[in-house]
């Protein structure tokens, strides 16, 4: 092995056979394709289940051909809000921009060919793929799938079927999936921060990172400290459903007229575990999308990230602070008020890097030559629902107006913009930029200017509205609000934004079919189709094996080098030496 | 470490210009690497394995920190239904083999460090019996409390018991197949030095871990 090292030419042999090329992998950049389709297929899914969530709003009474019974009850409609959540934020949130763009272009853009661990890294797939496969037998089994949410709150989820449909087999299923995600999520956090840490290229500094690398760097630290406590409540509540013991479950329990055999647990204990997991597991899902917006608004406006530093000490400035206020997602467990001032003012506080962070981005674009290209647009969608989602999180953190809105559609609307929408932006964004890096065509477009615009006015339309539902008073959660008056008086509302949903979701069709179509009859992209200056642009596309083709770059100079004064090219590779860059005076 | 000081020494290439510190205005800290080393079997510079072994048990500390806030907090909820467990006394006999495993450890690292295989394996192989008797110390703890009448779903505090002992037992099952696997196969991604270092810090780590557990089983009542 010590030859090859020296000759410092090895050529890395492709695997021939599919199983080990397509399958079985340890290409990062394979890998990272194949965390994006699954991510792909559970969207679809979680798409499905949200339009179907949406008609029965409307419509409650409606007869469905594929629901038993032909009426869908509220049992069946929880568990589709069980399932919708759990997919979206665990399979797509924080598979598509991690699993699947870090891995692909973390290594890339540090100039290493491959992530420390490959066969770890295929690990973490597979089991990936295992949990998911988990959680949607939970669609088939005997009762269902879980009604308990997609945070799981014991005592429903910790008792069995004894508590309703989807909580016997389905359950258990759910707890197995989400403790398989958090195994894989470890193994991958643990190869990320590992190959960020050791295998840069000479030259690439950490402030020489792209925010994109901060940003996936970032998340996996999140990830690997949030994911353990997670996996270690759920090992305690399937004990609690499965072992007979009482960890989450109190004494005294009467449910369907049977007296529960627990006693002595704490419901509250699992709503810390689960949510010291849960609020960073928003930064997991939305900081990777932060790292791409900087990067496309930086590339599109032909302009450096404004102040660089300050944005990547805000990104770990948003990792540390979401580890201190989980509690915001508890102040109506009647915690003491001191408590909840406390993780007020933390919450609140998050609102600083956020500003920095937005500032920056507008920054960035002042003064810039803005090129309105389908990633740029998505980048900038991005900012926008991120500060729409982000501005109602400053009154949500105030218990005092939490305790009247945490149970309503305002909560709802919230995190839909500013975790799940934004979120998803961040991921159409990468798309749009990366898809002719990862399969060497350039995306049509005219379709996708047409898939932005449906989406996002869709997406404000959506929830923009679900917001005055939710001062007015809507509960989130039920199935059928027309029951009550003040509810029944919100229903056009709800008509207008499930119309919005149809339309929206049949809107994301015209990416599905750009993706497809792009794939055989895009235009040829060539190296580095955006004038981009990271080193994942200057290599191939789709890059050789080893990432650079036998060839390691060094680095010279910063992520973002646009439009530098004196130059005759708008743009500086990070890898061009001083010499070469002189060149182009 | 020798052995992983001669192979990195063997993996920076010198094929290209520019070395590990260009020139650049930038002035960030932290200095990029020198591997540079081709795709393929060790290719990765042998340190990454001990930063990924430092995160690792950055991780699994995490796993264990949950576990011991909510025995914590369960233990003082009002009507707990505790019932304060007095741990078998093999235990303490558990501890100090695992304690003694540590110095075993240690002493087999020393010797490789000195060049002198045969004292490794020796106590390479000592430390990995005695693994293996802590383990089964620890089974014998499980039949004891079993015959005691005390269940996994017993009361709270068997419920803790268990779950603490059975998730250090399969770490420590894992520190175990991991001596082992060292022992009988010749690495060829890892040199010995560097396998023998993360073993180590793992093993360690358990070790420490286990003392903590066993002080909160012990003390926290």
């Amino acid at each position: 092995m010590s030859s090859h090292a020296h000759t410092g030419h090895a050529v890395v042999v492709e695997p021939s056979g599919f199983v080990s090329k397509y399958i079985f992998s340890i290409d990062h950049k394979v890998i990272g394709i194949q965390y994006f389709l699954l991510a792909l297929t559970a969207v679809c899914i979680g798409i499905v289940l949200s339009l179907l969530m949406r008609f029965h709003l409307v419509y409650p009474g409606a007869h469905l051909p594929f629901v038993s019974g032909g009426i869908m009850t509220p049992e069946q409609y929880m568990a589709l809000v069980t399932m919708h959540g759990t997919i979206m934020v665990f399979f797509v949130l924080t598979t598509a921009p991690q699993g699947g763009f870090g891995n692909y272009f973390l290594p890339i853009q540090i100039g290493a060919p491959d992530m420390a661990f490959p066969r770890l890294n295929m690990l973490s797939f597979w089991v990936t793929f295992l949990a998911f496969v988990a959680i949607i037998a939970a669609f088939v089994v005997p009762g269902g799938a879980p009604i308990s949410g997609w945070t799981g709150y014991t005592p429903l989820s910790g008792m069995g079927e004894v508590t309703g449909p989807g909580e016997g087999m389905g359950q258990t299923l759910w707890i197995v999936s989400i403790s398989l995600f958090c195994l894989a999520s470890l193994l991958g956090a643990l190869n990320f921060i590992a190959t960020t840490i050791d295998l840069r290229a000479p030259g690439m500094t950490l402030f020489r990172m792209p925010l994109t690398v901060w940003g996936w760097f970032v998340t996996a630290i999140l990830g690997l400290l949030a994911f353990g406590v997670l996996l270690a409540g759920g090992i305690l509540l399937l004990l609690d459903r499965s072992a007979g013991t009482s960890f989450f479950l109190p004494a005294g329990l009467v449910v369907n007229d049977q007296l529960q055999p627990h006693s002595g647990g704490s419901p509250l204990l699992w709503q810390h575990l689960f949510w010291f997991f849960g609020h960073p597991e928003v930064y997991i899902a939305i900081l990777p999308g932060m790292g791409v917006a900087s990067h496309i608004l930086s590339t599109f406006a032909r302009k450096p990230v404004y102040g660089y530093r300050a944005m990547a000490m805000a990104i770990c400035a948003i990792g540390f602070l979401g580890f201190m206020v989980w509690g915001h997602h508890m102040f109506l467990s009647g915690m003491s008020p001191y408590s909840g001032f406390a993780f007020s003012v933390l919450t609140m506080s998050i609102g600083v890097p956020s500003a920095i962070k937005t500032f920056n981005w507008i920054g960035t674009l002042w003064g810039g030559k803005i090129q309105f290209k389908s990633p740029m647009l998505f980048a900038l969608g991005f900012v926008s629902l991120f500060v729409s989602g982000g501005l109602s999180g400053l009154f949500l953190a105030q218990p005092a107006v939490d305790n009247m809105l945490h149970a309503t559609y305002y909560v709802v609307a919230h995190f839909h913009l500013v975790m799940g929408v934004a979120a998803i932006f961040g991921i159409f964004a990468a798309t749009y930029f990366w898809f002719p890096k990862m399969f060497g065509r350039m995306m049509s477009e005219p379709l996708g200017k047409l898939h932005f615009w449906f989406t996002f006015v869709g997406a404000y339309c959506i929830f923009m509205p679900m917001h005055f539902v939710g001062l007015a008073g809507g509960i989130r959660r039920y199935a059928d609000a027309t029951g009550t008056t003040y509810a029944a008086a919100l229903q056009p509302v709800h008509v207008f934004m499930t119309y919005a949903a149809f339309i929206t979701g049949a809107a994301q069709l015209i990416f599905i079919f750009n993706f497809f179509w792009s794939l055989k009859s895009g235009a040829i992209a060539g190296k580095n189709p955006w004038n981009a200056t990271t080193l994942e642009w200057i290599t191939d596309s789709p890059p050789a094996i080893d990432n650079f083709g036998g060839h390691y770059p060094s680095v010279y100079r910063g992520p973002y080098e646009f439009s530098v004064p004196g130059y005759k090219q708008d743009f500086i590779p990070q890898d061009l030496t001083p010499q070469q860059a002189a060149l182009l005076k | 470490m020798p052995g992983s000081t001669v192979e990195e020494v063997e993996l920076i290439g010198t094929g290209k210009g520019g070395g590990g510190t260009p020139a650049g205005d930038d002035g960030g800290f932290g200095g990029g690497d020198e591997w540079r080393g081709p795709s393929g079997s060790a290719r990765v510079p042998q340190r990454a394995y001990v930063t990924g072994m430092v995160i690792a048990l950055g991780g699994i500390l995490m796993f264990f920190m949950a576990l011991v806030s909510a025995y914590i907090v369960r233990k003082d909820m009002p009507n707990s239904a505790w019932v304060q467990l007095n741990v078998p006394r093999v235990l303490w006999l558990n501890t100090l083999i695992l304690i003694a495993s540590s110095f075993t450890l240690a002493r087999s690292r020393g010797r490789l460090l000195a060049d002198d295989l045969p004292g490794f394996r020796h106590w390479w192989s000592v430390t990995t019996i005695l693994g293996i008797f802590f383990l089964i110390g620890q089974v014998i703890a499980w039949r004891q409390l079993a015959a005691a009448g005390l269940f996994l779903a017993t009361n709270p505090a068997s419920s803790f018991f268990y779950v603490f002992t059975a998730a250090h037992g399969l770490h420590l099952l894992g520190g175990v197949l991991a001596l082992l696997y060292i022992a009988f196969r010749p690495t060829h991604r890892l040199t010995r030095g560097t396998a023998t270092e993360i073993v180590s810090m793992y093993w360690h780590f358990m070790d420490g871990v286990w003392v903590f557990l066993f002080l909160l089983l012990l003390l926290g009542r």
